[in-house]
């Protein structure tokens, strides 16, 4: 308690002044409605949440009595047990990796390198050339338009480039390009290895718009007198990208960075439209609402929540300890 | 001195290319959507949507590989003439011509000595063809007018209704607008989630942000802290046990319920960002209102409100978007019963009971809105994306 009572005096910026003392009440006054909304709306549903992964399928006994006999069984933490292990096959190392590999966590994995690489390569690439353009404010708007539709939107206008058909005239955009050159079209949220890479290029194309807007902040801020002086000395475009700009704007690809893997895990809506999770695209936030609205069954599905938490945990870590360094150099 | 400005201007060539071939790939899907959502439905089962764009050009292919046998419009046509609208609607997918060009007529090929021409060219030709026919049927709005009515037959809407046969849940009047299977009403259902559930939170957060800003009180720091790190927790750690509570207090399927749960997820976030904007106010102008006599309340009616109305307009964007957006919640909460335009779109693409051209026209009417707040108010939804983290 004597901790953070200290880092008050020594960090909150504005401590109010002697004028605007209050009564002891009044602050809670003004607290009060977004205190009791998100405690009813977060804090207690995640307590609660935690003590439902340890029942059954609805919620009235303990999870061990779910275990089958004869069958490996880890008592109260068997929703534990089938949300870890489930989808994985064990007959031999092999089968393990590829049965990881195309399982939730696989996928979220996939997800999760792809995709946060994908948006802040773009976004930072994007931040950089436009920056030399005249019409910089029109193309910026163009990258960021996505930001502004629906994942449900974005997987509909994406389904239809994916389209397959059966017929010699391709309507999809993508299929009709690749027979236009003579290729053969694909089906390509149904053939399974490229299939959540489709996914994920849907994903790149919604969050780049955000990396590049918050990248290109940063870099508007490197000061214009540093690379004056490094492209005066004769280094190339390439060599100020890489050693001067990069790391200046660091802290902030840090923070882009965490921000999108926290989003990418929680991401549900794209894999619900575009394939429902079929074809070994599942995640583990659409796997949660597998488990709980459509097998009905609570103690599963509050347990792959338990563990999308966890996930997430390091990164509220982060959140609050980068904020706390806001705060002291307020 | 000219040589060096066409050197410098070369030099840019790439950073051009790169620039406005990344914006080809980030506009076109989209153009495609809209495109395909004007179309009719044959022209859009049988034809890529960028073909609108060259088909005019088609009389060529048909003119090099079909006039000299069957006439410049195809009415010369022996056995399947073309010309004839009941043939065309019998058959729309044999218009997909490769397949027929490819059978032999009379024990010979049908084309002679003649090359085929290519799956395109092929296309095109039918393309061209069949709008031979129809000729002011290149774009309609009977998608949309499908797609707001919930139509799911096989013709459209207002076709159905001058013939009568129109499915039994549409009464061919203006209810129609409020089938609960159509858009209309998901649009309606849309606005009715997003505005309290815009407004209610900004209320709450404006009230809290001023208290972390300008009042003084016990673990004040504390409790920031521990806002900034519930605005990562996923929503799916809480949709359980809500929803459990909704189903036993009878909240489910109401507008309160959603209202409520997105006031209790956007505030965070949104007590974050009004807290910080708060914050960065000029401490005088508060100091010389408490001086005047001002009290708390006032100085948040009459100073920090209007004040903050640009952390205002970021949060409102960032809501409303948010929420007008959302699918997870809209389908735990609400479903078929109230069904909002994200639930109603993802009801379509999973059932397929309607083709591309009305999906894509519901798509489109569902983006329209946040579009329309996205371009006229990107400065403030670009500002508060700078100001904050992460949500939701």
């Amino acid at each position: 308690m004597a901790a953070p009572k200290k880092k008050i005096k020594k960090t909150s910026a504005a401590p109010a002044p002697q004028i605007m003392k209050q009564g002891a009440l009044a602050p809670w006054l003004y607290l009060l409605p977004a205190l009791v909304v998100m405690s009813f709306f977060i804090v207690y549903p995640m307590i609660n949440t935690i003590g439902l992964s340890f029942e059954n399928r609805d919620g009235t006994a303990s999870a061990a009595t779910t275990c089958i006999e004869g069958q490996s069984c880890w008592g109260i933490f068997e929703n534990y047990h089938y949300a870890l292990t489930a989808e994985f096959n064990t007959g031999s190392p092999l089968a393990f990796w590829n049965s990881f590999w195309s399982s939730s966590y696989g996928n979220t994995i996939k997800w999760i390198v792809v995709m946060v690489f994908g948006t802040v390569a773009v976004g930072l690439g994007f931040a950089v050339f436009a920056d030399r353009v005249k019409y910089e404010a029109l193309a910026k708007a163009i990258i960021f338009m996505p930001m502004a539709i629906s994942f449900v939107g974005a997987g509909v206008i994406w389904k239809f480039v994916y389209d397959y058909g059966t017929q010699q005239s391709q309507i999809g955009l993508l299929n009709a390009i690749i027979t236009s050159f003579g290729g053969k079209p694909i089906a390509w949220l149904s053939t399974i290895p490229i299939n959540t890479f489709m996914i994920i290029l849907v994903g790149i194309w919604i969050w780049s718009g955000f990396c590049m807007t918050i990248l290109a902040a940063a870099l508007k801020s490197v000061p214009d007198e540093i690379l004056e002086a490094a492209r005066v000395d004769g280094a190339t475009e390439w060599t100020v990208f890489w050693k001067i700009m990069v790391p200046i704007i660091l802290p902030t690809i840090t923070v882009v960075v965490t921000t999108m893997v926290i989003n990418v895990l929680k991401l549900f809506d794209l894999v619900y439209v575009m394939t429902g999770g079929n074809f070994q695209t599942d995640v583990i936030a659409n796997r949660m609402y597998t488990e709980m609205y459509k097998n009905f069954n609570v103690g599963r599905g509050t347990a792959v929540a338990v563990v999308l938490v966890l996930a997430i945990i390091p990164f509220i870590y982060l959140n609050i300890k980068r904020f706390m360094e806001q705060e002291a150099t307020r | 001195m000219n040589k060096a400005k066409i050197n410098k201007l070369l030099n840019r060539v790439p950073i051009h290319v790169i620039v406005i071939l990344t914006l080809i790939i980030w506009i076109v899907p989209t153009v495609g959507l809209l495109v395909t959502s004007l179309r009719p439905p044959e022209a859009v089962r049988s034809t890529g949507w960028w073909t609108v764009f060259a088909s005019q050009d088609a009389s060529a292919p048909y003119t090099q590989s079909c006039a000299e046998c069957h006439g410049a419009d195809g009415a010369a046509l022996p056995q399947a003439n073309l010309t004839d609208p009941d043939l065309i609607a019998k058959y729309p997918r044999s218009l997909q011509l490769l397949a027929m060009l490819r059978k032999d007529i009379n024990g010979q090929p049908h084309m002679g000595a003649k090359p085929l021409p290519s799956a395109q060219e092929a296309a095109d030709i039918a393309a061209y063809l069949t709008q031979g026919n129809q000729t002011e049927s290149r774009f309609t709005m009977n998608n949309y007018i499908d797609a707001l009515v919930g139509y799911r037959g096989d013709n459209n809407y207002r076709a159905d209704c001058a013939a009568g046969t129109q499915p039994p849940d549409l009464k061919c009047n203006l209810s129609d607008i409020l089938n609960p299977r159509g858009m209309g009403r998901a649009f309606v259902n849309s606005l009715l989630v997003t505005i309290p559930a815009t407004f209610i939170p900004i209320l709450f957060a404006a009230l809290a942000g001023y208290a972390f800003a300008w009042l003084d009180f016990k673990g004040r720091f504390l409790l920031f802290a521990i806002l900034v790190g519930l605005q990562v927790v996923p929503l799916q750690m809480t949709l359980v046990p809500i929803s459990r509570f909704y189903a036993q207090t009878g909240l489910n399927g109401t507008f309160l319920g959603v209202w409520l749960f997105h006031t209790g997820f956007g505030m965070p976030y949104a007590i974050y960002l009004m807290r910080n904007f708060l914050g960065t106010l000029p401490r005088d102008l508060f100091e010389s209102a408490y001086l005047d006599g001002a009290s708390h309340w006032t100085a948040f009616r009459q100073l920090a409100i209007p004040l903050a109305m640009p952390a205002i307009a970021s949060l409102g964007i960032f809501q409303f978007l948010w929420v007008w957006n959302d699918l997870l919640v809209a389908l735990v909460f609400l479903g078929g019963t109230t069904p909002v335009m994200t639930y109603q779109i993802s009801n379509m693409v999973t059932s397929l009971g309607s083709g591309w051209q009305v999906l894509t026209a519901a798509a489109f009417l569902s983006m329209l809105l946040p579009m329309i707040v996205f371009f006229s108010l990107q400065r403030y939804f670009v500002r508060g994306m700078l100001a904050g983290a992460v949500k939701g």
